[in-house]
């Protein structure tokens, strides 16, 4: 299981993670805040800057994640212009892609582990609620072990499918996709006990 | 606890396998996926408590920066973009589903699970998903309801789906429907 951090090292992945979330909350809300036209673009100029800043290869790495947003990017405009308020089309489109592309690079230069330390401070004051760190990174660990082999699991489902059947397996592995999982869960609790249980 | 535990996050690991399992585009970028049907059968199967915390889990890890929704995305970036309020949406679209199932009457579990997936998993991801939208996009909630509509025929079909599978499970694993015990 790859997190979405990037591979190519940037003068960013030395900054706190911290730090550079409590920037991104800051900046979001600013972008929000003053929807003007001309702060949405200066915001949009900055985050190309940041983007090309450490080179071409990571620009398009990061451009790259912000494909999906094309669609909306095109009704929006498509919408305000035939509504006949072009600017006001050009100004959303550019804090949403100041706001989307900023909090991508965060993601990109930040460490999954490091993300989780700023996530673990921040939830300390709700261990009291039951929420134990302990557990919560007991879980984090099981889901991404686990992701993967249930998606080969389905990959397997799926090939035996085809191996018998001429059409495609649609909704119908989707029940034993699920026995599976249940009967992994089942024998994931008992490892847990055998090995001590959970605190 | 372990238990618990254990079915939560084989859960959440389910939510982001289905979303792996191959999709159809429905407009470039904007794809149909059976991760609304794990979040459905998070309800149905496990429960309104647990159904959530799955749930939970899962937008906690996107957020962090796994790439776990549909198409490998996940990241801050997620919270920023239009769709934020589909995402958002998953713990209480579970618990809402649980909800309504917990509280069935009728005899026919396929039923229940399908109409209590019907609420939780489409009526309430969609009010929450327009209402992103029109955050967002700075549209009217009309407007952004029509971005939404080809996505129903295809949520109709999950919830179908989530209702006939949970009434197999119920046959196959009783014991996995967590809330009855």
């Amino acid at each position: 299981m790859i997190s979405l951090t990037s591979e190519i090292t940037t003068p960013y992945h030395r900054v706190p993670a911290g730090a550079k979330l409590a920037a991104l909350c800051l900046a979001t809300l600013a972008i929000s805040l003053a929807a003007s036209l001309w702060v949405s673009l200066a915001a949009l100029a900055c985050v190309l800057v940041l983007y090309f800043a450490p080179g071409r290869a990571f620009a398009c790495e990061g451009l790259e994640k912000l494909r999906p947003l094309r669609i909306f990017v095109a009704v929006v405009l498509v919408w305000h212009v035939a509504t006949g308020a072009p600017a006001a089309g050009v100004e959303i489109s550019a804090r949403l892609g100041a706001a989307v592309g900023l909090a991508n690079l965060v993601t990109m230069t930040t460490r999954l582990a490091d993300m989780t330390a700023v996530a673990e401070r921040l939830l300390a004051p709700f261990a009291r609620l039951g929420i134990s760190p302990h557990r919560l990174g007991l879980a984090m660990a099981l889901v991404i072990r686990f992701t993967p082999v249930l998606a080969a699991k389905g990959a397997l489902l799926a090939e035996a499918w085809r191996a018998r059947s001429p059409r495609r397996p649609r909704w119908r592995i989707i029940a034993p996709f699920t026995l599976l999982a249940i009967d992994d869960a089942e024998h994931v609790s008992q490892a847990l006990k055998a090995r001590g249980g959970v605190r | 606890m372990e238990r618990n535990l254990a079915y939560i996050t084989l859960f959440t690991a389910l939510i982001a396998a289905l979303g792996l399992i191959p999709k159809i585009d429905l407009v470039s970028g904007v794809p149909i996926t059976a991760q609304t049907l794990g979040v459905m059968l998070c309800g149905t199967v496990l429960g309104a408590r647990r159904g959530a915390l799955a749930a939970l889990l899962f937008v906690f890890l996107v957020a962090l920066g796994l790439p776990l929704l549909a198409g490998g995305r996940g990241g801050l970036g997620v919270l920023a973009s239009p769709t934020v309020g589909y995402f958002i949406s998953f713990p209480f679209a579970a618990l809402a589903t649980g909800l309504v199932f917990e509280h069935w009457q009728g005899r026919s579990l396929a039923l229940g699970a399908g109409l209590a997936s019907v609420f939780g998993g489409i009526l309430l991801v969609h009010v929450c998903g327009i209402a992103g939208m029109s955050l967002i996009l700075q549209i009217s909630a009309p407007e952004a309801a029509v971005f939404a509509l080809p996505f129903l025929p295809g949520d109709l079909i999950k919830a179908v789906v989530a209702g006939l599978v949970t009434a197999s499970l119920a046959k196959a694993r009783p014991d996995a429907l967590l809330w009855r015990s």
